[in-house]
């Protein structure tokens, strides 16, 4: 199980990777890799282009505070965030459910940006930018462009991105209310097969659906078609999102 | 990329792993290969010190950084490296297939935590496989590798 053969290229500078991703056909952005890279040594991911975006280094690295919230730029790892006072402070939300992402070792190298572009339904971090109403700053040589948490997921491992866009910047909320972020999975650090993000009196849910999805607190199931596989059947992830979410709000 | 503090150039095609470079071009074959896709812990090494799963990075992503490997952590044929010496003391191998793993994970948890409780000691080594199921000595190890360092 080795990677497919693809071209590889290293972006020093911003510029350069909104460049190459605009004149580059089926070019794929690798930042922490720890999605994309399963997915290249399956071969179930076959780019003919990788821009690696990981020498950019420190200068589209920051967590800082803007606009009443925390901005998490593109190289910043998710063990960073884990570890950030300032995001411990702003959103503590944020710092929870960080902790939920996969293994420490995994932190030490993923990113939060990441794990938003990749869009994988049953991971955390996109729905809880979806219960903070947060948004991402999309770069390209056409110019920035803000994208509110609730149009940016579209679909299984899909999102509002052009093909030519980095996802530059994450923006998450300043929130100092009620919060809890629920899981139920195999094993530790394993994908869940239910989860939900509960912001005060909004909640979101992930694993359920092909996004993650805001739900009512008092019907948190309404109109949910999860999908069955061998570690769950729909209706065993039905009774989780219900019983996740009434612990989530009464904490 | 500096492997264990010796230089040398990368050659190998883009698409060769972190884990294969390692083992095939550098003959450092204490990383060992388990799943090849960042669930067993098995090919963890230090990327600038902190522990990663070297079958989720690109040799060519090492260009530029330091990479510890198990053959790196202790002088060859000088005293084992505390962690090494934890492990042996509280028989925490069987196969030893994942043990350099679980080494460098641990190296990673201490420099985290260097007095672990035993939440933070299962959230370490939650990410690495050990399918002799040998997690109870692992566990103690860890705390006796603990000790070992504070000395």
């Amino acid at each position: 199980m080795k990677p497919a053969q693809f071209e590889y290229h290293y972006a020093l500078n911003v510029e350069r990777a909104c460049e190459l991703l605009a004149s580059l056909e089926d070019a794929k952005v690798l930042a922490g890799g720890q999605s994309l890279m399963p997915l290249l040594n399956f071969r179930l991911a076959r780019p003919a282009h990788l821009v690696d975006i990981n020498p950019m280094g420190h200068h589209v690295a920051r967590i800082y505070e803007r606009d009443g919230g925390v901005a998490v730029q593109a190289l910043a790892r998710q063990a960073e965030v884990e570890d950030s006072e300032l995001v411990a402070r702003v959103c503590p939300l944020l710092s929870a459910a960080v902790r939920l992402v996969a293994h420490r070792v995994i932190r030490n190298r993923g990113t939060v940006c990441g794990s938003l572009a990749h869009a994988d339904p049953a991971s955390e971090l996109p729905a809880v930018l979806l219960a903070l109403g947060g948004h991402v700053i999309a770069r390209s040589a056409r110019g920035d462009r803000q994208i509110e948490a609730g149009d940016f997921f579209r679909g299984v491992f899909e999102t509002a991105l052009a093909p030519d866009e980095l996802l530059l910047e994450a923006w998450f909320p300043a929130f100092s209310g009620k919060f809890a972020v629920l899981e139920e999975s195999r094993r530790h650090g394993d994908f869940a097969l239910a989860g939900v993000v509960r912001a005060d009196d909004r909640l979101a849910l992930f694993g359920v659906a092909p996004t993650p999805v805001l739900a009512d607190p008092e019907d948190p199931a309404r109109g949910l078609e999860p999908s069955g596989d061998l570690e769950a059947t729909p209706e065993f992830r039905l009774h989780l999102v219900g019983v996740l979410a009434r612990k989530a709000m009464s904490a | 990329m500096k492997v264990n503090k010796v230089f040398d150039e990368v050659t190998c095609e883009h698409r060769r792993l972190l884990s294969d470079y390692l083992r095939h071009d550098r003959g450092l074959t204490g990383t060992h290969v388990g799943c090849e896709h960042g669930v067993c812990g098995c090919c963890t090494v230090l990327f600038d010190g902190k522990p990663v799963r070297s079958c989720l990075i690109l040799a060519w992503q090492g260009v530029g950084h330091e990479i510890t490997t198990i053959e790196g952590i202790a002088p060859p044929g000088g005293p084992l490296h505390p962690v090494q010496q934890a492990f042996h003391e509280c028989h925490a191998l069987q196969c030893g297939f994942c043990t350099p793993g679980f080494v460098m994970a641990v190296i990673g948890l201490l420099k985290q935590y260097p007095n672990p409780t035993d939440e933070q000691i299962e959230e370490g080594i939650a990410g690495n496989l050990c399918r002799c199921t040998g997690y109870a000595s692992i566990r103690r190890a860890v705390r006796r590798a603990a000790e070992l360092s504070a000395k």
